[in-house]
């Protein structure tokens, strides 16, 4: 069953005659079909399919929520009162748009720390891996673009903090700034320019979702021991009907806490003064991004002037500038994990040493998106320095030691062999 | 263009073959050349068209009349979109302002070099870490450890010139540019 030879046979002279001209039922057919899966994959597969499905939620809410807002400064803030009061179900697009955003994020965290773990970036799926780190990086863009346009306090206040983040950059730092507002502050054109391109690219992501697939679809999915697929029919199950009813099951599952949050809390994962329309002249006390980016949030913050890791590069930049590049860089050093990881063997299963600290890193993202969320003061400024230290000291150097000196624990023959002995074990 | 795949099989025509590779190359390169600046030009009105346009440059001064504020009293006014702090400062604020020690300050400037009139402080109400609008024009607004301005953002003090003094901002709050058209009025920008 190689990739290119199909079983696709159709009675149907319609669809014989589209096949001949464009053979798109047979891909169909192949890829998601008799598509070989690990016949093995546990449930945190699920939420790579799952993170296509809430694309779509968010594509489609946002689409039709797009054919009643005005993206003026003026008016901004009262069109999204109306599509919550006046317009039909508008409160009801609305609530999963806001809270689609946030289960995205779950999902696709929950995707990223699972191919952490499993060692799913490792050879050959670097590609792959790295194309799922642009994906987070569009959607990152996106969601914050979004959260500007309702115009309340938050979304101003928290343009203008971000946008800000460029003028670190030296010399070309304030007309970047000032490009990116087309202004001399967050105003009108700024908030028209986050609407076009809040809508462009969703559009951007699904490209880079079909590259991911694309990536996914050459070497098939990793699985929960890492181990080959080595006998197609021994090792593995069609996707479907075997995945398709096992991912239904997954969906069914998220939307029902989706259903949860969008009726019944559907502003838990808001801010208040979001409800406040914007105002340019009044700071709000504390300001703080979605809870999705607390965590790099916490990193920007870390940087101060007397802060450790700051000392060594002190006389080349700002802390201000250090923190900027820090909080990037939290980001990007993950396109180099499948070359710090060195170890041959894929899953944490296999490798005690690096299980444990994939669960401290776990802990460490944990602890520094709580900081991310409080006032920098206190106890809570040391915890968040000691915390982004941990971040980089576990991606660059703990993961390329580990992979070379861990003594690894002996891995199953084969996909098969496991499973065979996992019920044999029962 | 049958002579783009030239065959290598005639031994006599070598060198005839080394020009004609040199001839493709070179022109292959200007090509590419010509290209590549003839596409950078075409893209540059679609990056510059986010910057600042006619209409928002346009408005680029304010005038403000001083005389109803008393001494001690601030007030904000909008110019250019941003907030700007006129404070008429008392005199404890501008011998305290004159006295400080330029080397204990991160951004060092002189509080002469900050103002036209000593008891008029004019500067732009932005925090120069992020963008937030510092707090101590109101009187109940906490004024931070220097008795001037306090960012409640990510915590920067600032001292009654306006100066950088604690916390994370790198500089000064700007001074705009601005003259005195008479003695109780201002024009910024």
């Amino acid at each position: 069953m190689s990739g290119s030879s199909s079983n696709f046979k159709s009675n149907s002279a319609v669809v014989n005659w589209i096949e001949h001209r464009l053979p798109i039922f047979s891909f169909m057919h192949n890829q998601l079909h008799e598509y070989p899966t690990p016949k093995n994959l546990n449930y945190f597969w699920n939420f790579g399919s799952l993170a296509g499905i809430v694309l779509v939620i968010m594509i489609v809410s946002g689409i039709t929520l797009a054919m009643s807002y005005t993206s003026h400064v003026d008016i901004a803030f009262n069109s999204v009162e109306r599509i919550m009061r006046d317009v039909n179900f508008g409160w009801l697009l609305r609530y999963i748009h806001m809270n689609g955003a946030s289960f995205f994020f779950v999902v696709v965290y929950i995707h990223i720390f699972r191919g952490m773990y499993y060692g799913s970036y490792k050879a050959p799926r670097e590609i792959l891996w790295m194309i799922g780190i642009f994906i987070l990086l569009a959607m990152m863009a996106t969601a914050f673009m979004g959260y500007v346009l309702p115009w309340g306090q938050m979304s101003f206040w928290g343009a203008t903090v971000i946008t800000n983040l460029f003028s670190a950059l030296p010399i070309i730092g304030d007309p970047v700034v000032k490009w990116l507002w087309g202004g001399f502050v967050v105003d009108n054109p700024t908030l028209n320019r986050f609407f076009a391109l809040h809508y462009l690219l969703p559009f951007v992501i699904v490209g880079l979702v079909f590259l991911h697939l694309w990536a996914l679809h050459m070497h098939h999915s990793n699985n929960p021991t890492g181990v080959d697929i080595k006998d197609k029919a021994k090792d593995t199950i069609p996707f479907h009907p075997y995945y398709t009813i096992k991912d239904l099951y997954g969906l069914g599952v998220l939307l029902i806490v989706f259903s949860v949050f969008v009726f019944f809390a559907p502003n838990y994962f808001g801010e208040a003064d979001n409800y406040i329309p914007a105002n340019p002249l009044v700071t709000p006390p504390h300001i703080v991004p979605e809870w999705y980016f607390l965590p790099f949030y916490a990193i920007l913050r870390a940087f101060t002037a007397d802060y450790f890791l700051f000392w060594p590069i002190s006389w080349l930049m700002s802390a201000k500038l250090a923190g900027v590049i820090a909080m990037f860089a939290s980001i990007l050093v993950l396109l180099l994990l499948p070359w710090l990881d060195r170890s041959r063997v894929r899953s944490a299963t296999y490798r005690p040493v690096h299980r444990l600290l994939f669960w401290v890193f776990v802990l460490d993202c944990i602890v520094l998106g709580y900081v991310g969320g409080h006032p920098a003061e206190g106890v809570l400024v040391t915890v968040g320095q000691w915390a982004t230290f941990y971040y980089f000291l576990h991606i660059i150097i703990l993961v390329p030691i580990v992979s070379v000196l861990e003594r690894t624990k002996p891995l199953p023959d084969s996909i098969a062999a496991s499973v065979m002995k996992t019920h044999a074990a029962e | 263009m049958s002579d783009t795949a030239a065959p290598t099989g005639h031994a006599v025509s070598g060198n005839a073959e080394i020009d004609d590779q040199t001839r493709r190359d070179f022109l292959l390169w200007t090509t590419a050349a010509v290209g590549a600046a003839g596409t950078a030009i075409a893209v540059w009105p679609f990056v510059d068209q986010m910057n600042p346009a006619a209409d928002t440059l346009a408005l680029a001064s304010t005038e403000v009349d001083l005389s109803s504020i008393a001494v001690g009293q601030s007030i904000t006014v909008v110019w250019r979109g941003k907030p700007v702090f006129i404070r008429h400062r008392t005199a404890d604020e501008i011998k305290s302002a004159a006295e400080v020690d330029l080397t204990k300050l991160p951004d060092p400037a002189t509080d002469k070099d900050r103002v036209k009139k000593p008891e008029w402080l004019i500067m732009v109400g932005v925090c120069t870490h992020l963008g937030c609008i510092p707090l101590g024009q109101k009187t109940g607004d906490t004024k931070g450890e220097f008795g001037g301005w306090f960012c409640p953002c990510h915590g920067s003090h600032y001292d009654t010139s306006g100066r950088i003094r604690k916390g994370p901002a790198p500089n000064n709050l700007p001074v705009p540019g601005y003259e005195f058209v008479t003695d109780t009025t201002v024009k910024i920008g």
